[in-house]
């Protein structure tokens, strides 16, 4: 493919692109996510192109200069998020979903589907009793809206023809030659498009806002280093469609004036990495990126930076040190990063979401965007859904759409039957929510008024097999393990509150503890330097607030009413079942357990260190744990 | 009541905003002074010590050293709220902090020690996990213990941002943060200059002066060994204000009393060395700058300053004065004329100078210089040995300075000023010593704490064109400018502490006042003497005619060569 010269060039290639893609009439797309792979799916990808070509059928990875009938499009797409199904596997034009794919059914797949057209009703995904052999049909989908997502797992996820051939790069190609800056600036700022990282900035003020910055050079930095344990939506989006993440920020250079983006992305997506770099050096040959963009002289250069997996580097000021290749610690502000920000110059920093936003806000128009969700905060939110519920994922629902939507009908409800408890929302910055809470639209000001947050997107259910102080010694663990160190509130606080958590979890709970716990969480959040710092308490004090009384029954009953912290269990021999075998004795690593054969033995409490090895090796079932 | 424009309240009294940079400025205007141990005014703000938070009407908390002032803001600096956090902070600060209090060297003069007092810490609720103290005591100037870091960072800054060395940066994050060396080699092994601004810069003893007192003490209990010492120029304007006379005040001949009664045998002046070295250091000048020599001149009197040319620039090297420093050109000329003339029933000859500076100590112990100095005692180790000998240093009759070194110039005295070193060779190139002559060289520009100065002097039919510098960063760019070719100069005066040695790190407290004092009181002393010039002072004659005859070159100056980094 040569260089595009000219808008003229692009519309050609574009149509070009459209046709080849229409005339793939069957598909097969493979689900090239990392969950997916993990599952096999590159194995499944390599059968399947092998079998058809075996058979004589003509196969097209990517798509053809010259459209011919016939052949079956043979794709590794993006992340479909339905990652609790993988390895997945779509077949076109019937829109028929295979679920957890194994090679040894690849060959059934040709026979039946692509040379019979007939479905496979064994692949189908099925839920109480009913199949759903359509992808759309299925619950999980069925209530979800993906703008952002929109083309992951329906096109090959490494290919700029194909992202052309679905409309492409056609904002862009509106930015550049009907748009000017202020004018894309007011759509996105029409639009209400709002942050998408966490804090909710409305974007259209942050770009105005460093577009009127005098300095120069201007930078466009996208933070993709998401760091949340469990969530996964910006990788999906740069694994499976990164060339709209381009276009996202070619856009917004565009607008504000800078020829330089940087986008930085953790090192655990090493896939993300290759995928965009693909994407990059792809649109740089058509001359849709670099130099002398589609001959207009305009030039934006994408760089990628590899964080070095630090939490923290998600802050602001703190990724933009880390590029420059200092330490990643956030610095105190004013001046802001728009006026100073990567190499102390004017930058406009937006996460991955919010760039893949922007083309569609700008093909359709701030209005349609607004439709959809509440008009303060409006389009579509990306979650990743995990936890003790069926259906694990990536799903993308309006803003607006509540908890009990997410968690019963996407969600499908709790695993094995459980009962719910509580959702921790946010990520560790964020607070768990609970039954009462499970009609709140989730959007940016609905949950700030019950004292939890959006937060990237990471959505973690928990039933009532869960203890909640565990929950919070969980993510206490981490802010302490990511803590950068700075400011004396986070660096040692973080450290004391899970020194405190740590000890109740393992019964050894002071009275007095939950009080120091919460005058903590006071001081942390009220004099932590970054927003990481001062979020960091979150988890322990919505745990708190919920379920003062599961940390009560820790300190002072020395119990674990979910039965969850193995330190607080106490194991106990009913001498009524026990034969006096001697068999846990003598399996008792500590020599806790004492007693006379044939007699019934008895465990020493003191002494026992309740790993539980006594009653997984009791014939006579006479041993329980009393939670 | 409406706040006039450019007003805000600080607990309720209406104050102006003048320009100031934070609300901490606006707020000391107040006369209220808020607890901070990362804001120093000469760094960077940092922010990461929340003790200065404050509160405004609507309960939003703010670091004040971080916030820009704004008119119409409502501002409490002591509210319930402000006190807790920060009592809390300091107790989670106390939990992670060695704290054998008692027996640190920096008891005393300790922030977080004098914070956790003022603040009424009785307990601290968190156990405390750093009990045993972690030393690194392999640098000869300065000792670190990281068990007793807050990170608040100052030493940081100061390395990297006033003084450009960058020996030291944070590692590791969380609470396993840390202040290291690069690859967390010992001190002695890094970039490190010794220049110790960052222990005057260190709140806690995390970073402290070495202390060398008890060789000095040992060597004085020794019946067989002859003690000598000399004083640095900077030492006596900067020992006052600990011992209860004015700051800056000139109380050279009270430290030669407090010496001779600690039991010093003999007490001379660094200053005899300085108009040693303006001798030296104006022929070599000359010299260079008749026949063709590298230019500009460096000057070599402050080791910390040699220090970062040996391990940054060794390129430029060459451009170092081979003089030695008046120490050890003044060290070694006692030690050679004391070599076989040791007083009766004394067999041994301890020599130790009084610096104001810990880069000295290291300098001392260079192989160069045959260890011609024992020891180097900082004026904060004087002060103690004073005050451990009880003597009542402001009730001390004077005493002058010891024969046969008892001579000395106001040129060598006011080395221990930014821009002193300069002026005394311009008197001895001038050749002149009239009044007019003495105020032209003064008003040239070469005075004043400015970061860099420069002047233009006439020497012949050319014009010499000088620099003068402290603080090694304002150096780091006069080199890049040379290096560039966007600078030249014939000499370069630099100083590797802000202000000269007024404000080395061994001086009891470092700030601007503090400079403005010390160097009032040095150009005082200079006023007030008889001899102006160093040229004048006949000590020199007889010394070039005695001691130094025929060896100059090997007893005053040195080749340094270039290191290893």
């Amino acid at each position: 493919m040569g260089k595009l010269n000219s808008r003229a060039d692009l519309i050609a290639l574009r149509e070009e692109c459209v046709k080849a893609f229409e005339a793939e009439k069957t598909k097969i797309l493979v689900c090239g996510g990392t969950g997916c792979v993990a599952g096999g799916s590159l194995d499944i990808y390599a059968r399947l192109k092998e079998l058809l070509e075996e058979r004589g059928i003509p196969v097209e990875v990517e798509l053809a200069h010259e459209p011919h009938d016939g052949v079956v499009g043979m794709k590794k797409s993006g992340c479909h998020g339905f990652c609790e199904m993988g390895p997945l596997v779509r077949i076109e034009p019937s829109g028929w979903l295979y679920t957890k794919v194994k090679l040894d059914d690849c060959e059934e797949i040709i026979e039946k589907t692509i040379i019979g057209g007939e479905n496979i009703e064994r692949l189908a995904y099925k839920q109480d009793g009913k199949v759903y052999q359509k992808q759309e049909e299925i619950p999980f989908y069925k209530k979800q809206t993906r703008v952002v997502l929109g083309s992951c797992g329906h096109i090959n996820a490494g290919s700029v023809r194909e992202y052309l051939a679905v409309g492409g790069y056609k904002a862009f190609e509106k930015c550049l030659f009907d748009m000017q800056p202020e004018d894309i600036i007011k759509v996105i700022s029409d639009s209400n498009l709002r942050g998408r990282g966490g804090g909710g900035f409305l974007c259209g003020k942050k770009w105005a806002s460093c577009a009127k910055q005098k300095e120069n050079p201007k930078y466009i930095v996208c933070n993709g280093d998401e760091g949340d344990p469990g969530a996964f939506m910006d990788r999906s989006v740069m694994e499976g469609d990164p060339h709209k993440l381009l276009e996202g920020m070619m856009i917004a250079g565009l607008a504000i004036g800078s020829s330089d983006g940087y986008i930085y992305v953790r090192a655990e997506y090493p896939l993300a990495v290759e995928r965009l770099k693909m994407a990059i050096s792809q649109a740089e040959d058509c001359g849709i990126l670099g130099d002398n963009i589609l001959g207009t002289g305009k030039s934006f250069r994408i760089h990628i930076n590899k964080g070095a997996g630090a939490f923290v580097c998600g802050e602001g000021s703190a990724l933009t040190a880390s590029i420059e290749g200092k330490r990643g610690m956030p610095r105190v502000k004013p001046p802001r990063t728009v006026e100073h920000g990567l190499f102390g110059k004017p930058t406009n920093l937006n996460n991955v979401e919010t760039y893949a936003n922007v083309p569609e806000i700008i093909n359709r128009g701030a209005e349609w965007y607004k439709s959809i969700g509440p008009e303060n905060s409006p389009g579509t939110k990306a979650f990743a859904l995990t936890g003790t519920i069926q259906n694990t994922g990536l799903i993308e629902v309006p803003m607006g759409t509540t908890l009990r939507e997410v968690i019963f009908d996407i969600g499908g409800g709790m695993r094995g039957g459980t009962n719910f408890k509580a959702v921790q929302i946010g990520g560790p910055s964020g607070g768990c929510l609970t039954e009462k809470d499970l009609d709140i639209p989730l959007d940016f000001d609905s949950l700030k008024k019950v004292g939890a947050m959006i937060g990237s997107g990471g959505l973690v259910v928990m039933d009532d097999k869960t203890c909640m102080v565990e929950v919070a010694r969980f993510f206490m663990n981490f802010t302490q393990n990511e803590s950068c160190g700075k400011c004396v509130p986070c660096r040692e606080g973080t450290k004391r509150m899970l020194e405190i958590l740590e000890r109740i979890t393992q019964g050894k709970g002071k009275d007095g503890d939950i009080e120091l716990l919460e005058e903590l969480a006071d001081t942390i959040s009220n004099t932590a330097l970054c927003g990481l710092g001062k979020t960091a308490p979150s988890p322990v004090i919505s745990t708190i607030k919920n379920f003062r009384e599961e940390y009560e029954a820790h300190v002072y009953k020395k119990r674990c009413p979910a039965g969850a912290c193995s330190k607080l269990n106490i194991y106990v021999i009913d001498p009524e079942r026990c034969r006096g075998c001697s068999k846990c004795a003598r399996n008792c690593p500590v020599g806790a357990i004492s007693g006379q054969v044939r007699s019934p033995y008895v465990i020493d409490q003191d002494k026992c260190i309740k790993c539980g090895a006594c009653m997984s090796n009791c014939a006579f079932s006479a041993i329980r744990r009393e939670e | 009541m409406m706040l006039l424009e450019n007003m805000m309240e600080i607990d309720g009294i209406p104050v102006k905003i003048e320009g100031e940079r934070n609300l901490l400025e606006v707020i000391s205007k107040t006369g209220i002074k808020l607890p901070v141990f990362c804001y120093h005014s000469d760094l960077s703000i940092y922010g990461a010590c929340r003790m200065c938070m404050v509160e405004d009407e609507n309960g939003r908390m703010m670091a004040s050293c971080s916030t820009v002032p704004k008119a119409g803001m409502k501002i409490k600096t002591n509210t319930g709220r402000l006190r807790k956090y920060r009592k809390s902070i300091l107790e989670l600060l106390l939990a992670s902090h060695c704290r054998d209090c008692t027996t640190c060297e920096n008891s005393g003069k300790c922030r977080l020690q004098e914070l956790a007092v003022q603040f009424g810490i009785t307990d601290v609720r968190f156990p405390n996990d750093k009990t045993e103290s972690e030393r690194d005591e392999s640098s000869y100037s300065i000792v670190r213990d990281s068990s007793k870091c807050i990170l608040c960072g100052d030493c940081v800054r100061e390395c990297n941002e006033i003084q450009h060395v960058g020996a030291i940066d944070f590692a590791y994050r969380g609470s396993n943060a840390t202040i290291s060396t690069a690859f967390n080699k010992p001190l002695a092994e890094s970039l490190c200059v010794n220049c110790g601004q960052c222990a005057a810069a260190c709140p806690t003893g995390a970073i402290i002066v070495k202390d060398d007192t008890q060789k000095v003490w040992d060597k004085i209990d020794d019946p067989e060994v002859f003690v000598t010492c000399e004083i640095a120029p900077a030492v006596r304007v900067g020992i006052g204000e600990e011992l209860g006379l004015d700051d800056g005040e000139y109380a050279m001949n009270r430290i030669i009393a407090a010496l001779h009664r600690m039991g010093v045998d003999k007490v001379y002046d660094t200053v005899t060395g300085a108009d040693l070295t303006v001798i030296e250091e104006t022929r070599e000048f000359i010299d260079r700058l008749e026949n063709g020599g590298t230019l500009p001149l460096f000057t070599s009197c402050c080791p910390a300053w040699v220090s970062f040319v040996e391990k940054k620039y060794p390129e430029f090297l060459p451009n170092v004065s081979t003089c030695r420093s008046p120490m050890s050109m003044f060290s070694a000329v006692i030690k050679e004329y004391y070599k076989d003339k040791l007083p009766e029933g004394k067999t041994k000859h301890y020599h130790f100078a009084l610096m104001p500076c810990t880069a000295k100590k290291s300098e001392a112990k260079r192989p160069e210089f045959n260890g011609c100095t024992d020891d180097v005692i900082t004026t904060q180790e004087l002060i103690g040995m004073i005050k451990k000998s009880g003597i009542m240093f402001n009730e001390l009759e004077p005493e002058a300075v010891d024969l046969p070194f008892g001579e000395m110039s106001g040129a060598g005295v006011i080395f221990g000023v930014t821009g002193g070193v300069t002026e005394a060779v311009l008197r001895y190139v001038a050749g002149d010593n009239s009044k007019t002559t003495l105020m032209q060289i003064e008003y040239t520009g070469i005075r004043g704490l400015e970061a860099v100065k420069v002047a233009e002097i006439p020497y012949g039919d050319r014009k010499l064109k000088i620099a003068v510098t402290s603080g090694l960063a304002n150096a780091r760019k006069i080199i890049k400018g040379i290096q560039r070719g966007e600078l030249h100069y014939d000499l370069v005066e630099v100083m590797a502490c802000r202000g000269g040695c007024i404000s080395g790190a061994g001086q009891p407290y470092i700030s601007h006042r503090h400079r403005i004092k010390r160097a009032d009181g040095l150009y005082r002393s200079d006023k007030s003497s008889i001899v102006k010039c160093s040229q004048d002072n006949r000590l020199l004659d007889e010394l070039y005619e005695g001691v130094l005859n025929g060896r100059t070159h090997e007893l005053l100056h040195v080749d340094y060569v270039k290191k290893d980094k």
